[in-house]
């Protein structure tokens, strides 16, 4: 203990100066203490007539005044989200009177006279138990014609039970666009900590999902409030000063619900995605994704077996696939590999490779096998794009190498972000030496190079992902990036969406047309993989099919003996742009589990871009 | 005669006054801190709306607490004196620790999990602060020489900063102020601490450069709350009304209508005092500050009385500690302090505080129960 005190300490003047800084101290709580009473009494004494006034009788209230949402419109002004007015009840229990027998009574017979289930009842104890008890609670929300004039006719024998309007969320499209134009619910406990209490004060509900959720700021509008004295029971009884709200802006979607709609009743018995994008703009057309969900119920609130039901399908149609899914982009990388090859000067596009139907590396005995038993042959670049052939993939990546693909396929925008305009997206993974020393903790092995040059092994997209790089590429080049508003409509000026960065990859015209040849064999020439799609059609489309293995089970999902079968088939993938001449669209597709792509993504991305230049065959022809 | 006294009240204890001794309980400062805690349950069955809910919860905490408290006392303040250091630094690592995972996950990051509950780092360093000084500083002649009073100052800016940064700026000042105190009585001459109050002052332009918006709008709300009375400025002129309203008498106990009718909000945690304040009137007000006086004079007499450096310093450190938290919270509710998340200290709804608070408070008991009943 204290070994280490020095031999000079001197003790008693240590307490001595000790003693003196309590009493500092002492002086200095003495003094501060006095300040904190000087206050109290100057508040309660000297203000007190002044804060009775405010607190008793004339209490300000504040009462916010709440902005109407902004609504959601697609392209050709069709409503996406609306606000309807709906009627609800509303129980007062302070106007019931004190005695809780006579809440209960006026609930029974409430029950009786509307058929209401024991469930809404519970509920609204539940919210009741939240609210003091001269505030109303909701009993009923969305009340039918009957439900209103039973009531009606009855009403003097239930005092403190009111119908109320109230503005309601509506998503007419409901699984369609859910997606997208995602849901607003009521506000939680942890929102309500991050939001600008002031402006929510008087709100509801919140964006959720989506678009709703991504624009929250400029749908919400801005509070108003209303000055108010009110008396003790908060009773208005005079408004002093009024600020009126502002209406939150309406948005206008580059989305087409006709096509939308086609996309995703193409999708059919398949789970997957559909993104189209406006090769000019960058607008989203379509931006499907199968199965979708009814988000309506998700505005009142989903009853908890509705939303487990939700949650637990091993469909998972809550999830957004076209923003968030990860898909191995199979062959449909070929074309953005070969274009590689040609940039780097790692291939010319008359060389032949040999395909016997199978790839070997010098140093390994695995057998890098082609979809096709017997082989190719011998062929060419645009050969190998047309019938898809893994082998010239094969060698073509090992000639290429890793690092050059990694770093040709980033400036296509795979592995990042697209930057669309909505939360959540998903980067997906562009596969590098680096990415895999992080991630694994492993090197880099030379078969694994060759599996990327096919779009298997690590590479993982988004169906957005896909659908960019290949608009980029119908796009010679110039970086198409995705939005989703095109307008913003508010009540004093209309803006444009999103700001686009716009940005040019380097490509020379000479290999872009040989790629772009190449892929219009896939739809337009005998041999190719999606030749089915290309009759009644007076334009070209250019394409590319993918077929993307499954190898494990997705996660989190149940093993289920019966479908196991179907959920061990290949993933369908098609990407395309027509016309090719002169590209207005690009479209990409996902079936899962679909097996070809040739056979059934590609004819859904047909529909798609047939309607869209059945549409506007106009502008086509001035090009 | 001394001994003699003595002897006899060795000879017949009281059953309770065995047991109270036994346990290392100094009475008058037990008995304080159970009478505010009693007033706590008084004033939160008013203030969270008459919710039995919340009192059970509050009474689950405070059990904790007196439990926790009681357990330090048990220990031989050489324990703590000897793992002062040690204990430091393990705070400082879990507030590292904390920041670093708020960086990887997102906003402001103030809890630990441990799987099997949460804690806040920042209530350990509440009381390891004032330790390390006091520990760091008995080690020397006081008062402290420059090079002793860099050091300490150094060690007390670590925490208080990666505390800063959370942000968290309540718990910031109490752990500075903690450290701080323990420096002013060990003897911090006159002239520098004035020196420091005078280099603040000036530095005040370039803090407020570096405040975060929403600190600088409690700064301009505190001087004008008026200016945006649906926002900002809504707690104080609500409190302030509240504490008004309630006269030298006050409205009576769930007479106040402020909280009552919402116009309050966090009544029951930060803004409590206002409640209290609107209910019990002045004179309830006079009654709570001396209640909290008598705990403070209590906690100074027994720096007065402890035996060697290490605890004075930080017997005392933590009695102008607890004093910090009085002003702070109440100055902030009546509108003289800018609105920080300080509670009421031993009064307001929640736990890490209280827990902390019941620490120190046995870290007192045990200094003053420890001692040896040797001439000085």
């Amino acid at each position: 203990m204290a070994s280490r005190e020095y031999p000079m300490r001197d003790k008693l003047q240590e307490e001595r100066l000790f003693l003196n800084r309590i009493v500092a101290a002492f002086v200095t709580i003495a003094v501060l203490t006095s300040g904190l009473i000087v206050r109290l009494i100057y508040l309660q004494i000297v203000g007190h007539i002044h804060y009775a006034t405010l607190a008793k009788e004339n209490s300000i209230k504040i009462t916010p005044l709440v902005p109407t949402r902004g609504m959601i419109y697609d392209r050709k002004g069709r409503v996406l989200a609306e606000n309807t007015q709906t009627f609800k009840l509303e129980i007062t229990p302070d106007k019931i009177g004190k005695d809780p027998a006579n809440l209960n009574d006026t609930l029974l017979r409430l029950q009786k006279l509307l058929n209401i289930p024991d469930e809404k009842i519970e509920q609204f104890h539940k919210l009741r138990l939240r609210q003091k008890r001269f505030a109303p609670s909701t009993l009923l929300t969305n009340m039918t014609n009957e439900e209103m004039v039973k009531f009606a006719v009855v009403r003097p024998y239930f005092p403190g039970v009111d119908i109320k309007t109230h503005l309601v969320r509506n998503y007419p499209f409901k699984e369609l666009a859910a997606h997208v134009v995602g849901y607003v619910g009521r506000i939680n406990e942890k929102e309500l900590k991050s939001l600008p209490i002031a402006e929510y004060s008087g709100s509801t509900y919140i964006g959720k999902l989506g678009i709703e959720s991504s624009y929250e700021a400029m749908l919400h509008g801005k509070t108003g409030y209303a000055e108010m004295e009110t008396n003790v029971q908060a009773r208005a009884l005079k408004t002093l000063n009024e600020v009126e709200p502002i209406a939150g802006a309406n948005l206008y979607l580059t989305l087409d619900m006709d096509l939308q709609k086609t996309a995703y009743d193409g999708l059919d018995k398949f789970n997957g995605a559909v993104v189209a994008i406006e090769i000019k703009t960058g607008g989203v057309l379509v931006f499907a994704s199968r199965p979708g969900f009814d988000p309506n119920p998700f505005v009142s609130g989903i009853g908890s077996t509705e939303y487990k039901a939700l949650t637990s399908s091993d469909d998972q149609p809550l999830y957004n696939r076209a923003l968030r899914g990860l898909y191995p982009p199979g062959s449909t990388v070929k074309p953005f590999i070969a274009l590689a090859g040609l940039e780097y000067n790692a291939i010319s596009k008359q060389q032949k490779l040999y395909c016997p139907g199978f790839y070997q590396l010098p140093t390994d005995k695995h057998k890098f096998r082609d979809w096709k038993k017997t082989g190719h042959g011998s062929v060419n670049m645009s050969e190998a794009i047309t019938q898809s052939c893994d082998v010239y993939f094969y060698r073509l990546a090992s000639l290429l190498g890793i690092d050059h693909m990694h770093d040709f396929m980033q400036k296509l925008g795979f592995g990042e972000k697209t930057g669309i305009d909505l939360i959540g997206e998903k980067a997906g993974i562009l596969p590098s030496r680096e990415w895999k020393r992080k991630e694994k903790n492993q090197n880099w092995y030379p078969g694994e190079t060759l599996i990327t040059g096919i779009g298997q092994g690590f590479h993982l997209v988004t169906p957005l992902q896909l659908a960019r790089a290949t608009a980029t590429l119908a796009n010679r080049g110039n970086v198409v990036t995705p939005f989703l508003v095109d307008k913003i409509v508010s009540a004093n000026a209309t803006t444009k969406g999103p700001e686009i960065h716009k940005d040019v990859i380097p490509l020379k015209p000479d290999n872009i047309n040989s790629i772009v040849s190449a892929m219009i064999n896939v739809i337009h020439s005998g041999r190719g993989t999606a030749k089915g799609i290309s009759h009644g059609i007076n334009y070209q489309i250019a394409g590319k099919t993918g077929t993307a293995q499954v190898f494990n089970i997705k996660q989190g999902a149940k093993y289920n003996e019966r479908s196991l079968g179907f959920k061990l088939h290949d993933h369908a993938l098609f990407i395309s742009f027509a016309p090719a001449d002169n590209p207005q669209i690009a479209v990409a597709v996902i079936a899962e589990h679909g097996g070809h792509g040739g056979s059934v993504a590609a004819p859904i991305a047909a529909k798609v871009i047939k309607q869209y230049l059945g549409d506007n065959s106009a502008d086509r022809n001035t090009p | 005669m001394r001994t003699e006294t003595r002897h006899e009240h060795f000879k017949q204890p009281s059953v309770l006054g065995n047991i109270l001794r036994r346990l290392h309980i100094d009475i008058p400062l037990f008995v304080g801190l159970l009478l505010t805690s009693l007033l706590s349950f008084v004033i939160l069955y008013s203030a969270g709306g008459q919710d039995m809910g919340v009192l059970t919860r509050q009474a689950a905490r405070m059990v904790l607490a007196f439990g926790l408290m009681i357990l330090l006392a048990h220990v031989n303040p050489n324990q703590f004196k000897r793992y002062s250091a040690g204990l430091f630094g393990f705070g400082v690592f879990l507030l590292v620790a904390v920041l670093i995972m708020g960086t990887i996950g997102k906003g402001a990051q103030r809890w630990l999990d441990l799987g099997f509950m949460r804690f806040q780092p920042s209530e350990i360093i509440k009381i390891t602060t004032p330790m390390m000084i006091a520990w760091y500083l008995s080690e020397h002649p006081l008062p402290p020489k420059p090079r002793h009073l860099f050091i300490a100052i150094i060690l007390i800016l670590v925490p208080t900063l990666l505390i800063a940064k959370q942000p968290d700026l309540g718990t910031a000042i109490l752990v500075a102020s903690a450290g701080a105190g323990v420096l002013f009585f060990a003897g911090l001459s006159w002239r520098f601490i004035l020196a420091i109050v005078g280099m603040l002052a000036s530095l005040a332009p370039i803090i407020w450069h570096f405040m975060k918006p929403y600190q600088r709008d409690r700064v301009i709300t505190l001087l004008n709350p008026e200016a945006d009375p649906l926002g900002k400025g809504y707690h104080i002129i609500q409190s302030k009304i509240a504490i008004g309203s309630g006269g030298i008498y006050g409205k009576g106990w769930t007479g106040s209508t402020q909280s009552e009718l919402n116009f309050l909000p966090e009544s029951h945690t930060d803004f409590i005092f206002a409640v209290f304040a609107e209910e019990f009137g002045l004179f309830g007000c006079l009654g709570l500050l001396t209640l909290y006086l008598f705990i403070i004079g209590r906690c100074l007499y027994i720096a007065v009385q402890a035996q060697d450096v290490y605890c004075r310093l930080l017997a005392s450190s933590l009695a102008f500690t607890f004093f910090v938290y009085v002003f702070v919270n109440i100055g902030m509710v009546i509108g003289i302090l800018p609105v920080v998340g300080v509670p009421l200290p031993l009064i307001s709804y929640g736990g890490t505080s209280a827990v902390t608070l019941q620490s120190g408070f046995g870290i007192l008991m045990s200094i003053h129960t420890h001692r040896k009943l040797l001439p000085r």
